[in-house]
């Protein structure tokens, strides 16, 4: 198999995660092509098909942190307005702060957790996030930077992250509820 | 100083444990609500679930 047509294989899976990381197709587009390009411009033989995709999504994240700070302004500057937070915290808890309704017990999913299944459905409710705060979701979830490093590259104040990271974390839990742990498929 | 802490507030010191250390104030006010709560340890486990989902999903590359 030649490099290209390796790279033609891994290019969807760039492409997903990019899109889900920037919420943005040209970027995300620009960020994989010149992901493709510098594995191309690099004469290093990848051992198997796991390796050179390891390696990819390593450059891949690379590029796509470059975009972020090329675009900072847009990125922190949209604001997600009227984005449901507050009428899900409404849902969530009861004036007084107790849990409006009983929680799920979501058990011990050792083996679910490992499905391909359920990585659809996480995913589908990440995507699902407002712009601006999914993708400071992934910043800290994909990208794996610590708190003050985002700050950092898209100068937000740590206020303003926290409370955009408390909504996601809170969404994603909902989502989960409602579309796995509360509906598990049959099996 | 108040140590007791509403559901929502224990809540919200447990989603922010995820992204920054909590100041030791409330820890201790934390481990206080979480002895005497039921719902929160329920809510406590669903968010390591989240953790260990997204640690795996990080790295999984299967196609």
């Amino acid at each position: 198999m030649t490099i290209e047509s390796q790279l033609a294989d891994h290019r969807r899976y760039l492409l997903r995660f990019a899109r889900l990381q920037l919420r943005n197709d040209a970027w995300a587009e620009d960020a994989v092509s010149e992901t493709l390009l510098a594995a191309l411009t690099r004469p290093q033989t990848f051992g198997n098909r796991s390796q050179l995709k390891t390696w990819l999504v390593g450059i891949l994240k690379h590029k796509v942190i470059d975009i972020l700070r090329q675009r900072q302004r847009e990125v922190s500057l949209t604001q997600d307005e009227g984005d449901g937070s507050e009428e899900l915290e409404a849902l969530m808890f009861k004036a007084d702060g107790h849990f409006a309704r009983p929680l799920a017990d979501w058990g011990d999913p050792e083996q679910e957790l490992n499905s391909r299944q359920f990585f659809e459905v996480l995913e589908a409710c990440t995507d699902r996030l407002p712009a601006t705060m999914g993708r400071v979701f992934l910043m800290r979830e994909w990208l794996e930077l610590s708190s003050d490093d985002i700050c950092k590259e898209l100068q937000l104040t740590p206020t303003n992250l926290y409370v955009q990271l408390h909504r996601a974390r809170l969404r994603l839990r909902e989502c989960l509820e409602l579309n796995w742990f509360g509906n598990r498929p049959a099996r | 100083m108040r140590l007791m802490r509403t559901c929502k507030e224990a809540a919200a010191l447990m989603i922010a444990r995820e992204d920054r250390p909590l100041p030791p104030i409330e820890r201790v006010a934390l481990r206080l609500h979480l002895a005497i709560c039921k719902a929160c340890p329920v809510f406590e486990r669903q968010l390591l679930t989240m953790r260990n989902a997204l640690g795996r999903w990080r790295h999984y590359t299967d196609e």
